[in-house]
């Protein structure tokens, strides 16, 4: 069982489900209709806009809940993923589609709203691909195979006759549509899942939609401002919310409200000091009024005095300092990889090595600020808004409202961006809670964007130190990466951990990544969880997650290894990406491993010229490999970056970067590169452009007058390839991100020989180093 | 009460006078396409055209738009079929699409600056405008994209 189903698992037993609600049993036909309209306003959640709105639901075939087929032949793709960008719809219904031979001018999709049938509804960890690859080639093949029955039947011919092709069955020289069959048979043949996992697959080679040029289906609707994000969301009767923060995230209790300023604010209705019973916004004031902007006013002439909780004075330099300490103490944490020899590898070394890197926090800044609107209808408690991990929330929203999980259902918009932070619903708590508060009147709750960046679930501040012990001949014989930062999934879905080599629980998303598919000896990986950052805020996941820094510590260290051994740090790698032992890959996730690793590694340095080139001063190129974004699904990246660096002012300017991935096979070409595009920049702001630490308990920057993610002036120009693989597909998410930094970093000791260890690189760092340097 | 014109009709907004265009838009005239991101005037998000140029509707009292002719993305092509709209669509520039209502508002702005815009012209007029999920390589490119097929209609109307 994979760590998904696990978790999958974990949440039904929780919920006291039975694992039936995950077969792919017929239900009642055209059930998915029923959902998703019930909103007032524009039902923005099918796509493409002009297919017909809904299908002849009556008559569809629905094989399994993923799919139906109408009898005027449009195909229906049920979609349980979150949109925030992937355009993951289209790319699943690609899946679905081709393995069904549908037509995919009459396939449309629909984005759900929750229901126990769904089973886990989480969109994160570059998994939704991956994790529906084979359950949705297995739900088009039931389809097929039906329409090939029945199509047979109808022509008068056996199946074994027949081909699919195109939303139709053809027989020779006849053929009939999938919609006159479904019209004329009325076929209701259902499969188990044990029956859905016996059916023949497409064999790559047949493949005729997958790894094909496709227009994303959401996309239209993104150009006219018709596209409908939780923001969006209205009902009649609402009335709007701002939260009034606490000064600290846990622990601040409300002594008194004086709304005396407030009332001056016309459209003031009325405060709620929220009542919390799943303790996700303790110590919280909402601020009611008749239009947004009022709510706004009145939240800022509304004085609230509290007792602050304890973490009122922490900063940034406190949480690091905390991660220094606990990396200096032998004992504690979790040991990921916690191989037998370490310690007498490193009583025997000739020369031990060490560093320490660290990484300032992180704000998500997706564009859309949380936001929910809540109401009670029909019986039900609604909450309509964008979200990542609807089965995390649904039980807080239901604890916190004191109602079964049964009676709460979430309403699926597009998001405004994710990027992990709508992996974590909390916003989703206070609107419902505020609703409650009113008799299940409609609320809409939205945070401003300086309350979004204070209650932001921040990449956490980080601190690694990695070291190596080096034999006679300077090759290393043992490795130890240790990792400290504040830990999301303890916090926010602690039965879910994965136990290291010592039993104890660990975030896999805290330390992922240092799990590195290199051969250095025996290896131990501790990860520690950074308890400080975790009282003082709630740590989130963060695109790439842990991925996302922990290549920023080791890809950073092997590079001064290779430089102070004299050793090209590629060739270096490339040694020791030798695929043996736990690197060799297993199918079907990591087929032929670390060779892959290898493959991309030198296609990325034959195409980027690194080595061969001659540049201008003072500008260099800079390499790093990673395998994305876990152990378990693999997408083999390297990442080549080129930087100028200006000694007199220490600005680094990034001039080009080269990825080179292999990601199994790609479904969406034109996706996966926007994908790969965008986690690449986000790797390069947070190397060079953005960051804020902690100050008095809260993050120090708020909106983008002090916050400064990179803008398009700072946008270089990018090459990024596919490797063709016919392999199991991966994720493509957050890879891009991974390998930037340390690329960035390593390239900047190319071009001017300064290392810089700390996120972001600002300027000022820069001018030190190289003055340090000076002096020496 | 103020009234202006908004994507070619008269209308009039009973709200206080200092509310922002933006709120007003969204809340009370039922246009959602124009986006709420940093309300400081600094994402780009709620760019609208006010007299044809590129205005942050967050930071736009509505006291200062009376008489004036609003377009949000709504009412930029009776199809959403305009230039730049069709090159966003071409390039497949979107991705979760929150900020591309203004950045598309921003570029039809800078393309009647800039028929021909330069890659510095483009970062200069579009640096105001965040994209989070960074799309911009693909921005730049359908910019250019639109620039000419703006061009060509142009040429074949003079």
């Amino acid at each position: 069982m994979g760590k998904l189903e696990r978790i999958a698992a974990q949440q039904d037993r929780a919920a006291g489900r039975g694992p039936s609600r995950r077969s792919f049993l017929l239900t009642a036909a055209g059930s998915a209709f029923l959902f998703g309209f019930a909103r007032q306003g524009k039902a923005a959640q099918v796509y493409p806009q002009d297919a017909p709105a809904t299908l002849k639901e009556a008559t569809a075939f629905e094989p399994t809940i993923w799919c139906s087929i109408a009898p005027d032949g449009w195909v229906n793709v049920n979609i349980i993923r979150a949109e925030m960008g992937q355009h993951i719809g289209t790319a699943l219904a690609r899946i679905i589609a081709d393995e069904m031979e549908a037509d995919w001018n009459k396939v449309r999709i629909t984005y759900v709203d929750t229901d126990p049938k769904w089973g886990l509804m989480v969109t994160g960890g570059s998994w939704s691909v991956w994790m529906t690859w084979d359950q949705f080639r297995q739900a088009g093949a039931a389809a097929r195979t039906v329409m090939v029955e029945q199509g047979a039947k109808l022509l008068g011919v056996s199946p074994a006759a027949c081909i699919a092709r195109n939303g139709r069955v053809l027989a020779g020289s006849r053929s009939i549509s999938y919609g006159d069959i479904v019209s004329r048979a009325h076929p209701t043949r259902t499969y188990t899942p044990d029956e859905m996992a016996r059916l023949p697959l497409k064999p790559a080679s047949e493949r005729r939609l997958i790894g094909k040029d496709v227009k994303a289906l959401d996309i239209p609707s993104k150009t006219n401002g018709t596209a409908i994000y939780g923001i969006d969301a209205k009902l009649d009767g609402m009335v709007y919310a701002r939260p009034k923060l606490p000064p600290t995230r846990y622990g601040s209790k409300v002594v008194s409200v004086d709304d005396s300023e407030a009332k001056k604010v016309k459209g003031y209705i009325r405060h709620i000091v929220l009542e919390d019973p799943s303790d996700t916004v303790p110590g919280w004031v909402a601020v009611l009024a008749s239009s947004y902007p009022a709510a706004i006013r009145a939240t800022d002439a509304l004085k609230v005095v509290w007792t602050p909780g304890k973490t009122a004075n922490v900063t940034e330099h406190d949480i690091l300092d905390y991660g220094r300490r606990q990396i200096a103490n032998k004992t504690g944490g979790s040991r990921v990889f916690n191989d037998p020899g370490v310690d007498e590898a490193f009583a025997k070394a000739t020369r031990v090595v060490e560093q320490t890197y660290t990484c300032s926090s992180v704000l998500h800044y997706q564009l859309e600020p949380v936001n929910a609107l809540a109401r009670q209808h029909d019986g039900k408690w609604e909450v309509h808004c964008g979200n990542q991990w609807q089965t995390l929330f649904l039980p807080v929203i239901a604890k916190a409202l004191q109602v079964p999980e049964t009676e709460v259902v979430m309403r699926s918009y597009l998001l405004g961006g994710g990027f992990g932070r709508r992996l974590n619903g909390d916003y989703a708590v206070p609107a419902a809670l505020i609703s409650k508060a009113l008799g299940g009147k409609p609320v809409k709750l939205i945070f401003t964007r300086s309350d979004d960046a204070l209650f932001d679930s921040i990449r956490s501040p980080s601190v690694q130190t990695v070291r190596a012990a080096l034999g006679q001949d300077g090759a290393i014989t043992a490795w130890q990466h240790h990792a400290s930062a504040g830990w999301p999934t303890r916090v926010m879905a602690s039965a879910f951990m994965e136990k290291g080599d010592d039993g104890k629980p660990y975030d896999q998303f805290a330390i992922a990544g240092a799990d590195h598919w290199y051969d250095v000896g025996p290896m131990l990986v501790r990860a520690l969880d950074n308890e400080l950052a975790g009282e003082t805020f709630r740590p989130g996941w963060l695109r790439s997650v842990s991925s996302g820094w922990t290549p920023w510590a080791h890809e950073s260290f092997l590079d001064e290894i290779a430089h102070a051994r004299k050793l090209d740090p590629v060739e270096y790698r490339l040694s020791l990406l030798d695929s043996k032992g736990r690197n060799a890959g297993s199918a079907p996730n990591s087929v032929g491993g670390a060779s892959r690793q290898a493959n991309v590694l030198k296609h990325l340095v034959e195409k980027c010229g690194y080595g061969k080139v001659s540049l201008p001063a003072d500008t260099a190129i800079g390499i790093a490999t990673t395998f994305g974004q876990e152990r378990a699904m693999p997408t083999w990246t390297a990442g080549a970056v080129q930087v100028h660096v200006d000694r007199k002012t220490g600005v680094v300017t990034c001039q080009k970067i080269w990825l080179v991935l292999d990601a199994g096979t790609i479904i969406d070409p034109d996706g996966a590169a926007a994908q790969t595009e965008g986690g690449a920049l986000w790797g390069l702001s947070m190397a060079l452009f953005e960051g804020t630490e902690i100050v008095d308990g809260n993050v120090r920057d708020r909106n983008l007058n002090t916050y400064t993610p990179l803008r398009i002036a700072d946008v270089p120009e990018m090459d990024v390839e596919f490797l063709p693989s016919t392999e199991k597909p991966m994720g493509l998410g957050e890879p891009g991100v991974t390998t930037i930094a340390p690329a960035v970093g390593n390239a900047i000791f190319n071009a001017v020989g300064v290392r810089l260890r700390h996120l972001p690189i600002r300027p000022a760092d820069v001018l030190k180093a190289l003055k340090e340097k000076g002096n020496a | 009460m103020v009234k202006f014109k908004l994507n070619g009709r008269d209308v009039s907004v009973d709200v206080p006078d200092d509310t922002p265009l933006l709120w007003a838009l969204r809340d009370d005239l039922d246009l959602t396409g124009t986006k709420f991101g940093c309300g400081v005037g600094q994402c780009g998000a709620c760019t609208v055209l006010v007299g044809g140029r590129a205005t942050r509707s967050c930071i736009t009292p509505l006291s200062s738009l009376e008489g004036a002719d609003v377009t949000t993305i709504e009412g930029l092509d009776p199809n959403g079929k305009h230039a730049v709209q069709e090159a966003w669509k071409d390039i497949q520039v979107p991705q979760c699409g929150y900020c591309q209502s203004g950045q598309i508002m921003q570029a039809v702005s800078l393309l009647k600056d800039y028929p021909d815009p330069t890659d510095e012209e483009i970062d200069g007029v579009m640096g105001g405008s965040l994209c989070r999920c960074m799309t911009y390589v693909r921005i730049r490119k359908a910019i250019k994209k639109a620039a000419a097929a703006l061009r060509k209609e142009e040429a074949s109307n003079g």
